[in-house]
């Protein structure tokens, strides 16, 4: 075979696993689209469910996985930041940081269920905290500060050294150079590799299911003061999750519309996570152009 | 096969106190681990002139550059004296960013920052304290004028920097450094990434800015050195070998190895 040849037929070969692929991503979308939609409506969206047999809206669910995403950000967004610095920045080269990287390493590779039931057996059990969003969150942290961290290292690592130089020539500190040369450069990957993160720990149920709970106790949204009981904002109530919702109505739900209600609650977490992805490009962009000051 | 000099041989002015110094190295050595890259450097720079560092690709100018405002720091041992105003600058003691105020460095690729013009001046100035609007606003005129850029960006000052050509980004380089008012203008190679016109622009900058500042100008292109400055140093793997005056280097070098090298008969 000649070389223009071979090349040919790689090209449609890779084309092929290409369309594959898309395919596949596509059908998924389509099915779950096709097949939930129709059944979302502003009821079924703001409503409340019915604690004994699952059926009812999804709008404390809804309300819930956001909640616990804002939460679980303002926990790991400023750790894996001030991870991310260090090792890109400031860890010398030497068995003390390749000891941090392999920790990080496997703490990513660590199952979602076993790093839920980890938080149920600390949080829920030893510490007495309950099924509670604070417990869901500290769970998710867990889950979410490898990928962010090393997305953050990354990020800023990809920053030229000469933009490190040109700060410290000038008189500014490490941390100064750091913190206003390269971060903002690095900003737009840092948000893209949040939002992106974002999208996973929205759809996650594995890690949930013991440390968030499985209920969705009717709350009072009229109450924003996150110290009474029945408020939304109360970090120690239970907090079943849209994901963890679709599970169990699957898994123990007793409505008779059962699979209409799952395939619903799917459509609108795909909908949401597809929001993210966009929603990570986009900001990325924008804050890329403002950054940089380029139009 | 490259020629053998002897190290030993050398022919490395010295000036006596009629000439106000800006800076002086005495016994500088340079270590990258157990790379010995810099042997006993010493030199002294009279103020407001242009020092041309040359020398082969290797042979030590940006090591020995780098040292002179402590950028070597965290990279390489820098051992000896650096005299600055009284003061051996090379001492653990010393607060190297305050050096770096005052000795400013423009490195080899223009490395403006990602921000606006205007942002690259006053960055470091506001980190530096300087909050007061309108003199910021008089310093990014001043630097940008000194430069010789002002005329082409006055009206684009919030345009991103990276959207200057390479030329004028390096003169916004050059703007950067003498915002913060130093004293010493350390250049390393700052031509070599430029086309011939915007080169010359460049060349004519730091003439203009020698009667303001000490400049000492790492180049490994000789016509450069000999346009623009008025001492010269010249570097062989990791030694000083000959500095003297400009005219003297490029029509009277005083040792084989200076003479060769002038002569392009290197090696
Ligand atoms: N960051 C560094 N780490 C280790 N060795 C270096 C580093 N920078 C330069 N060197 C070594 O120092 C010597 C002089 O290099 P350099 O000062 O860059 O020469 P020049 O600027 O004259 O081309 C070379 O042998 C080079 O390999
Ligand atoms: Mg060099």
């Amino acid at each position: 075979m000649n070389a223009k040849r071979t090349d040919f037929l790689a090209t449609v070969i890779i084309n092929l696993i290409v369309a594959a692929v898309v395919g596949i991503l596509v059908f998924l979308l389509a099915y779950i689209l096709i097949s939930g939609l129709p059944h979302v409506s502003w009821t079924f969206l703001t409503g409340t469910t019915d604690a004994f047999s699952g059926a009812g809206g999804i709008g404390v669910q809804l309300f819930n996985s956001f909640y616990l995403l804002v939460l679980t950000m303002l926990i790991s967004i400023p750790i894996s930041l001030g991870a991310g610095i260090y090792l890109a920045e400031y860890a010398k080269d030497n068995w003390r940081t390749s000891l941090i990287r392999s920790a990080i390493e496997v703490l990513s590779s660590l199952p979602s269920v076993v790093v839920g039931l980890f938080g149920f057996l600390l949080f829920v059990v030893k510490f007495k905290i309950g099924f509670s969003v604070i417990s869901g969150a500290i769970a998710l942290t867990f889950f979410n500060l490898p990928l962010l961290t090393r997305n953050i290292e990354e990020s800023l690592s990809a920053v030229s050294r000469s933009q490190r130089e040109a700060g410290l020539s000038l008189g500014l500190s490490k941390w100064k150079t750091e913190i206003g040369i390269i971060l903002p450069v690095a900003l737009p990957g840092i948000v893209t590799g949040i939002v992106l993160s974002a999208g996973r720990v929205f759809g996650e149920a594995a890690a949930l299911i013991y440390t968030a709970g499985q209920s969705a106790p009717v709350t009072n949204f009229a109450d924003w003061n996150p110290m009474d009981a029945a408020s939304p904002l109360n970090p120690f109530r239970p907090a079943e999750t849209l994901a963890v919702h679709i599970w169990k109505v699957n898994t123990e739900g007793l409505a008779t519309n059962a699979a209409q209600l799952s395939a619903a609650a799917s459509a609108v977490l795909i909908i949401a996570v597809l929001l993210f992805n966009l929603g990570a490009r986009l900001l990325g962009n924008f804050l890329y152009r403002r950054v940089t000051a380029s139009k | 096969m490259l020629k053998q000099y002897s190290f030993d041989e050398t022919a490395v002015q010295t000036f006596d106190d009629s000439t106000s110094l800006a800076m002086k190295t005495e016994n500088l050595q340079v270590f990258y681990g157990a790379n010995h890259a810099m042997h006993d450097a010493n030199l002294a720079f009279p103020k407001n002139q242009i020092t041309a560092l040359i020398g082969a690709s290797g042979s030590g100018k940006s090591t020995y550059l780098r040292s002179l405002n402590r950028m070597n720091d965290g990279i390489a041992t820098v051992t000896g004296k650096i005299w600055y105003h009284q003061v051996d600058i090379n001492e653990p003691t010393v607060n190297i960013y305050e050096i770096r105020r005052h000795i400013g460095m423009v490195f080899q690729r223009p490395n403006p920052f990602a921000k606006s013009i205007r942002e690259n001046i006053v960055y470091a100035l506001r980190a530096n304290g300087l909050k007061d609007k309108a003199e910021l606003e008089e310093r990014v005129e001043k630097s940008l004028r000194g430069a010789a850029l002002w005329d082409e960006v006055k009206d684009s000052l919030d345009k991103s920097a990276l959207s200057l050509s390479g030329g004028q980004q390096q003169r916004l380089c050059i703007a950067r450094s003498i915002a913060m008012e130093p004293d010493v203008l350390l250049l390393d190679e700052p031509c070599s990434a430029l086309d011939p016109i915007s080169t010359v622009k460049v060349e004519e900058t730091l003439l203009e800015l020698q009667k303001k500042y000490t400049i000492i100008i790492v180049t490994h292109n000789m016509q450069q050195a000999a346009r623009v400055s008025s001492q010269c140093a010249f570097f062989h793997l990791g030694h000083v070998m000959e500095y003297t005056s400009t005219g003297n280097m490029f029509s009277n070098p005083q040792i084989p190895v200076t003479q060769d090298y002038i002569a392009g008969s290197f090696g």
